[in-house]
């Protein structure tokens, strides 16, 4: 039996700060990752979303959200992946946007790109010395959700999280 | 057939295109031309193993005979797969691979904002998903097309050859069976054929920005929509399929 002294509320702020393994300084809450959880008479279910179709960090949110609860003292969680609506960049907050900048890592700039197809990269600023003067190297970073960019300012390369 | 065996097929169809081109990609890991390649290619395969991972979920589900992704991508053999021909086309040189990349983007970008309209929900939610992927893709081999293409004499050459090479394998592409017909009527997935002139038209575009010649039409390859495919995806499976089947119970 799942023990009535934890809240939802507290449960989910407890799993919703399960940090990001490729972006520590982002949790699951903070990137939208944490959809919803259900509290039910015998079981919690804890309901989760993919950012991309391929993450290979899924199964390490799954172990983490199973001890992190069990910490909490509850026992039976069952996760339940969910595609719909589709995860989109749009879901970080603005606080956590800025954590991102902090750690090094452009923030996504306004929603999807549209012309995405022959239209020029979006500028974007170095995350370091905030200059405009850089380049996009390639589409796709070290993550999918991140592509390479250059900054001619700083002669750094860095870092930015791809708007999708 | 019903209305659920249809879509069970047609999601292994879907699932199986993903699963082969994604075992393709990966054949570059680690000697990609640059490194910011290699981590290019690595990333679009991982995008379309997931994509492949929850097509062939839905497709276990819809069959509900208890097989798993894992039983349907491993424990199928050549002649009950319905991935395209030209996506288990060997990788050749890098502008091959990246030819054999935009044929199969610009097809499946017009499909899969087709299937974001469909009226079984799981089909259009997995679509809605998997397009903010593909247009990245195609974003990514389109440019370079473009870079190759209007590149070197070399360059120009390779992208030519390749292209004319893979065209016998585009027919294929729209092909329709008695699957389509039934998910047609319930307005679940698009009619190909309406598709084909959007696919002519943005590969047309591409091919003028990278000075390429648009291949002539001749023969035209088929035989995957009855599991009938070329002599290399015995090999995929032999490579991917090998450790399930020697080790039924390994776990990780």
């Amino acid at each position: 039996m799942v023990k009535k002294t934890i809240t939802k509320e507290e449960l989910f702020n407890i799993i919703a700060q399960i940090p990001d393994p490729e972006i520590p300084a982002l949790s699951i809450g903070d990137l939208g990752v944490l959809r919803n959880i259900e509290m039910h008479q015998d079981k919690v279910v804890v309901v989760i979303t993919p950012t991309y179709s391929g993450c290979p960090a899924m199964k390490f949110f799954e172990q983490e959200i199973l001890s992190v609860a069990k910490e909490a003292g509850v026992n039976y969680v069952e996760i339940k992946t969910i595609y719909s609506p589709a995860w989109t960049t749009d879901w970080i907050s603005d606080a956590a946007k800025m954590k991102l900048k902090e750690y090094g890592i452009a923030p996504p700039q306004g929603t999807s790109d549209k012309s995405f197809l022959f239209g020029q990269p979006k500028k974007i600023n170095c995350p370091k010395c905030h200059s405009e003067n850089t380049e996009l190297k390639s589409q796709f970073g070290s993550t999918s959700c991140k592509a390479l960019y250059f900054c001619k300012q700083c002669t750094e390369p860095f870092e930015y999280f791809k708007c999708i | 057939m019903t209305v659920n065996e249809a879509l069970f097929n047609y999601s292994l169809r879907l699932g199986d295109n993903s699963l082969i081109l994604s075992h393709r990609l990966s054949e570059w890991t680690g000697k990609a031309p640059i490194l910011e390649e290699d981590l290019a290619i690595t990333n679009i395969a991982l995008d379309k193993l997931g994509q492949a991972r929850f097509l062939l979920q839905y497709a276990a589900q819809l069959e509900g005979k208890g097989r798993s992704e894992d039983d349907l991508a491993y424990k199928r053999s050549e002649r009950e797969f319905y991935n395209s021909l030209l996506v288990e086309q060997p990788n050749g040189d890098f502008a091959f691979t990246m030819a054999r990349q935009l044929l199969n983007d610009v097809f499946d970008f017009f499909l899969y904002e087709e299937l974001t309209k469909s009226t079984n929900e799981p089909l259009a939610s997995l679509a809605a998903k998997s397009l903010k992927e593909i247009k990245y893709h195609l974003r990514h081999c389109s440019e370079w097309i473009i870079r190759l293409g209007d590149g070197t004499e070399e360059s120009h050459n390779r992208i030519q050859n390749s292209m004319n090479e893979l065209w016998a394998y585009t027919g294929e592409l729209f092909e329709m069976n008695e699957i389509d017909s039934i998910l047609i009527k319930e307005n679940m997935v698009p009619d190909l054929s309406k598709l084909k002139p959007k696919w002519n038209n943005m590969l047309c575009e591409i091919f003028e920005k990278a000075t390429l010649k648009k291949p002539e039409e001749g023969f035209m390859h088929t035989g995957s929509r009855k599991g009938v495919h070329s002599e290399y995806l015995g090999f995929i499976l032999a490579e991917m399929q090998y450790l399930p089947r020697a080790y039924p119970s390994a776990t990780w």
